[in-house]
């Protein structure tokens, strides 16, 4: 199969409006380490990110940093980390859950809105997602947004782009508000709660005035407790000062210890993950996005009809959730809870058997459809670009 | 008086009695006003010096109201103009004679707080300070705060993406939002969103915030609330350059450090606010920034020395840490009062432009040079950490000419925003003010583009028609 490597955003233009007259249908990559994901879909060719690199603007002191979309997620943190800075949003790293080699792109962290554990303080990929370049399916480069924080000029297409797996454009340049990266990290460990007891104890927590960045409980395999985390992030002074009120506020749960240094980063690297999950890479594996207080009624209604492990993040918003990857790997099941409960379910992991055989998006109702279907003819008529990635018709 | 509407649809004008009938078997009789002197006060928003009185206005009660007249002005080609509260400063909510207004003002109640899941979900029309009222008993507000927050609905908000002084910290609406209730243009009610984090699919929500009322008309909004910090405390810091200031804010964020604001004001901005709130704010400087941190006492203290310990270098005339409430109180009056005394002091646009903050400077000798030519004068208030410019441009209406030169010099200020890197409206909107100037933020591929998504929700260009985009070279399906 053609794989196109644009060098720049003329080349991805021209790529773009050939495969559109001829109906070339295109899988739009970076480096590949997230093409297990979304339905299994039908492409001709190829057209990849991987020589657009380079960070293009960088102002520490305005907050923003561009990239070309294929920078690596590596380079761009780095170039930040020099300057005492960071992604606010901590994305998330696939590699692991999806068994996959290569390095994640700045692009892809955009195109699939991808956030971690901050998310619930620092918003998601796509609230830092300042601006974007793309060429959308006619071959045409479109901007929207720009390099500063503050912009309402015309229609946000950047909410679009962001999460919109491809399906409605190429990205060639992306823009993040950035922020500071804290002076000191500390995590307070509760254990031995139970799911419920655990979701009461964060959201006590969440609903402090002491800016919680982290907070997730990871069941133990035998579901009598497990592990509940809060995390606070800010300047010495600030954290210590903090911690203590947080652990006055929550003494009734009594078995706290405070974690900090290397194991704590480690820690919430894989609660950001999903590294926590017991895993052999056999399991398929979900993830539910849900109102926080849902999160452990959720689970129990899962747990009730399937061999399901989970742990949460987002204060018990996020579920990780493995299940058999057999039949529909729990896709009925776990739809059912999402009526039930209110949220979205992905699959994220599974074999690609089993993934073109059922929705691995949650199923919107028509009128959405309708919405996003028409969204998608707005940039790409011919349909070309990811089809069918996200959803059928898309 | 330089914006043009589109020319009345003398098919529609016709038909009013016809079409006012029909909205009457629609609704309750008190929520259809037809009354010219009614209607009146319906003319204009915080744009004032444009004024169109619409065809009539249906204040519905009830998300199945809107629905109802939605579908029936579709089925009837009668254009709609949304609208929350009025207090649009870029015309965002101006009528058309051929039009009618569409206010969700009466939808003003709070259906369902969530302390635990730190959700609220209310109808539309309430206020934005009528959000935090109804969670402050817990200890919670909602955090986008802009000027109007007295008196613009959460509807009004949705519409423009509206920011506020706080947003450095908290983001804007757009961050803050989980979810919609949107009435379509056929009628068709869609919930995007709800009590959870991030959208399945595409982002609808994203989409819709910020679409200026050209989208559909929201009914109801799931909001974050977030509990409020343990206490907060402003410090005023003068200079006496505009780069001294700039300098200034692009230590204080290069030090790690994000106040929860971060305001600049110019001399003749501290002098009109000064008149108007007695804040204490020094008269004989060129330019003051107010650096508010939150949190306990001992927190502020720490945050508020390392602030004066990066300031110190850049030469502060003055520094003063406010003592108490009532202090904040008033350097927070005086500030979010600026629009309001300087109409008491001449007639005034108001700009909003964003501009990458290193470019403060230049951009602030330039905005004095293009007002200069003109012979206006302009006070420049500006949230310093996120580059959001808020240029008064002063005029005298009894003056002939003096409102169309303020007008342009506006235009060429947000032009320069623009050349400089940034944008044409930081949290205001585009509405009809800035629509002409379109083109010089985007090409024609780009407003192409926008236009084809736009036309998935309203091929005919009846939702909020005459606003956001210009009039020429429209995409009509």
């Amino acid at each position: 199969m053609t794989v196109h490597t644009p060098r720049d955003e003329q080349d991805a233009s021209a790529i773009i409006r050939e495969a559109a007259e001829n109906g070339t249908l295109l899988n739009l990559a970076g480096n590949g380490t997230k093409a297990s994901m979304g339905r299994p879909n039908q492409t001709d060719a190829t057209i990849s990110s991987t020589a657009l690199t380079g960070v293009t603007l960088y102002e520490p002191a305005e907050l923003v940093i561009s990239a070309r979309s294929g920078t690596p997620v590596l380079e761009v943190m780095r170039v930040l980390a020099a300057k005492g800075q960071e992604l606010p949003f901590e994305p998330m790293d696939y590699r692991w859950l999806l068994g996959s080699k290569g390095e994640p792109t700045i692009g892809a962290v955009a195109a699939m809105n991808i956030s971690g554990p901050r998310r619930i303080m620092a918003g998601a990929a796509r609230d830092s997602l300042i601006g974007v370049r793309f060429v959308n399916g006619r071959g045409e480069a479109v901007k929207s947004g720009g390099r500063v924080m503050k912009n309402v000029t015309g229609l946000d297409l950047v909410k679009l782009m962001a999460g919109s797996w491809g399906t409605l454009g190429f990205l060639t340049e992306v823009t993040f508000k950035v922020l500071p990266k804290q002076e000191r990290m500390a995590t307070l460990v509760i254990r031995g709660l139970d799911d419920r007891q655990a979701i009461e104890a964060l959201s006590i927590a969440l609903g402090s005035p002491f800016d919680v960045t982290g907070a997730a409980h990871i069941p133990d395999r035998d579901r009598r407790g497990g592990s509940t985390l809060i995390r606070l992030e800010g300047f010495r002074v600030s954290v210590d000062y903090r911690m203590n009120e947080l652990r006055r506020l929550l003494k009734r749960f009594r078995f706290m210890d405070l974690l900090e240094g290397n194991g704590a980063e480690a820690l919430w690297q894989s609660v950001r993950d999903a590294s926590l999950l017991p895993d052999h890479g056999d399991r398929a594996i979900w993830r539910v996005s849900t109102a926080p207080t849902k999160g452990p009624e959720f689970a129990a209604q899962v747990a009730g009809a399937l061999d399901a492990q989970w742990f949460y993040d987002w204060g018990g918003g996020l579920l990780w959730i493995s299940t058999p990857a057999d039949g529909d790997a729990g896709a009925s099941v776990l739809r059912e809870a999402t009526k039930a409960f209110g949220g979205h379910a992905t699959l994220v992991r599974a074999p690609a058997e089993i993934r073109s055989t059922l929705d691995v998006f949650e199923p919107q109702p028509e009128a959405l459809m309708a919405l996003s279907r028409g969204i998608k003819a707005s940039f790409d008529p011919a349909g070309i670009l990811n089809p069918g990635r996200m959803y059928a018709g898309v | 008086m330089t914006i043009a509407f589109p020319k009345p649809d003398e098919a529609v004008l016709a038909r009013r009695r016809e079409i006012i009938e029909g909205l009457g078997r629609l609704v309750a009789s008190e929520a259809l006003i037809v009354s010219e002197d009614e209607r009146r006060a319906f003319e204009t928003d915080g744009l004032t010096s444009y004024r169109r009185i619409p065809l009539a206005v249906v204040l519905p009660s009830t998300t199945d109201e809107v629905s109802a007249v939605m579908r029936f002005c579709r089925e009837h080609g009668v254009r709609i103009v949304p609208r929350g509260a009025g207090t649009s400063l870029c015309g965002g909510a101006i009528p058309q004679e051929d039009a009618i207004v569409l206010g969700v003002a009466k939808m003003n109640r709070v259906i369902d707080v969530d302390f635990e899941g730190r959700t609220a979900r209310v109808q539309s029309g309430i206020t934005n300070l009528g959000i935090s009222q109804a969670v402050a008993h817990e200890g919670f507000f909602y955090a986008p705060d802009p000027s109007s927050q007295l008196a613009c609905t959460i509807a009004g908000n949705i519409a423009m993406n509206s920011g506020g002084a706080h947003c450095l910290k908290y983001g804007v609406t757009t961050n803050n939002l989980l979810g919609v209730t949107v009435v379509l243009l056929d009628g068709t009610v869609v919930e995007i969103g709800g009590e959870h984090l991030d959208s399945a699919g595409y982002d609808l929500l994203g989409l819709v915030c910020g679409s200026e009322g050209q989208l559909g008309v929201v009914t109801e909004a799931v909001v974050r609330i977030l509990r409020a910090a343990e206490g907060a405390r402003p410090a005023l810091f003068g200079f006496e350059k505009a780069e001294d200031a700039g300098a200034c804010v692009a230590a204080i964020i290069g030090a790690g450090i994000i106040p929860v604001a971060l305001e600049y004001m110019d001399k003749p901005a501290i002098q009109i606010c000064e008149a108007f709130a007695h804040a204490g704010y020094p008269l004989d400087v060129e330019a003051m920034l107010i650096v508010e941190v939150e949190g306990s006492d001992q927190e502020i203290e720490d945050m508020l020395r390392r602030i004066v310990a990066i300031a110190e270098p850049f030469r502060p005339k003055t520094m003063k840490v406010s003592q108490s409430e009532a202090e904040s109180a008033a350097i927070w009056k005086g500030r979010k009062s600026a629009f309001g005394a300087t109409g008491r002091v001449a007639d005034y646009i108001c700009m909003d432009g964003t501009i990458p903050t290193g470019q403060l400077p230049y951009v602030l000798r330039r905005i004095d040079e293009i007002v200069k030519s003109y012979g206006l004068g302009v006070a420049n208030v500006f949230h310093a950490g996120d580059g959001n410019l808020h240029p008064l441009v002063m005029f005298n209406t009894n003056q002939p000419g003096e409102m169309e030169k303020a007008e342009k010099a506006g235009e060429d200020i947000l032009r320069l925003c623009v050349e400089v890197g940034g944008c044409l409206t930081g949290e205001h909107g585009v509405g009809i003010e800035k629509r002409d100037l379109m083109t010089c933020q985007f090409n024609a591929v780009d407003l192409e583009q926008q236009m084809r998504v736009r036309g998935v929700f309203d091929p005919g260009w009846l939702l909020n028609p005459a606003k956001v985009f210009p009039l020429e070279g429209r995409l009509v399906a």
